[in-house]
């Protein structure tokens, strides 16, 4: 195995990721392509970690800990505001949620 | 590159990630999106497991598939009548949609390809040393501490957020 292996998968999850967050009609389905996004960002870090650092040097996995973090308390964030939206319009479908479009 | 055992694992899961991710992506009913996403998890936690990163693997596990999966679903539950488990698209947002995808992806692919640095950079040799204890060491006692003190505050003013957020306002 090689880095270019894990950068292509990581490639690959990155736009998928971004193909669900254009293309779906459902706030909860673009938390998934977030969700790829985040990870293929994290399996980037470890994987150059990995190849370009020397062994005993793991700061790319620490950056890639904080990021699951970060992926955590956004998820959270992102559910919390889904729910006040539903409550509010009844439906989670971003294009009908246009109060501020002029 | 002879076919080892170890090689056809690593490929394994490489198709279990892409192929999980592709489905997360088209299926039509949200919550088998959110099933195949936590394969995709899976898949990922495999991958950290071949780049000897122990700990990241378990953490993934348990973070993601073990909490963020979880509160995915209770969303899907909380917000989808069993008229809304279908995902709608639309038919000229999916091929403007594609065509950007396929874009950005030829242009990752390319640049990964003609990167000289990046070519030619094997795993073999080094012999696995366990992280944890490194990790430990990095975190509470040299450079990121600061880091860390900052993630747990964000965690608690990320909780404290959502549970304001999501409360129902009660008016007197």
């Amino acid at each position: 195995m090689t880095l270019q292996h894990y950068l292509v998968i990581s490639a690959i999850l990155f736009s998928l990721g971004i193909f669900a967050v254009l293309t779906r009609r459902n706030a909860i389905s673009i938390l998934m392509g977030i969700e790829l996004i985040l990870n293929s960002c994290n399996l980037n870090f470890v994987a150059f970690s990995r190849f370009v650092t020397p062994p005993e040097n793991i700061d790319g996995q620490i950056i890639a800990i904080f990021g699951i973090v970060l992926a955590a308390a956004e998820a959270a964030v992102f559910l919390a505001i889904i729910l006040a939206i539903y409550r509010e319009f009844g439906s989670i479908r971003p294009d009908e949620v246009d109060t501020l479009k002029g | 590159m002879e076919i080892t055992l170890k090689t056809l694992i690593f490929y394994g899961f490489a198709l279990m990630t892409i192929g999980s991710a592709l489905a997360v992506v088209t299926v039509r009913n949200i919550v088998h999106a959110a099933f195949a996403l936590m394969v995709t998890l899976f898949g990922v936690a495999g991958l950290y497991v071949f780049l000897q990163a122990d700990f990241l693997a378990a953490t993934q596990v348990i973070v993601y598939v073990g909490g963020i999966l979880v509160l995915i679903l209770f969303g899907v539950m909380m917000t989808s009548g069993r008229l809304q488990m279908r995902i709608h698209i639309e038919r000229g947002q999916l091929l403007l949609g594609g065509g950007i995808t396929i874009a950005l992806l030829m242009l990752l692919l390319t640049v990964i390809a003609n990167t000289p640095r990046w070519k030619n950079l094997s795993d073999d040799g080094t012999e696995f040393a366990p992280t944890t204890s490194r990790i430990g060491e990095l975190i509470l006692n040299e450079h990121f501490l600061l880091p860390f003190e900052i993630a747990s505050v964000l965690l608690l003013v990320a909780l404290i957020g959502a549970a304001l957020i999501s409360r129902k306002e009660v008016r007197d």
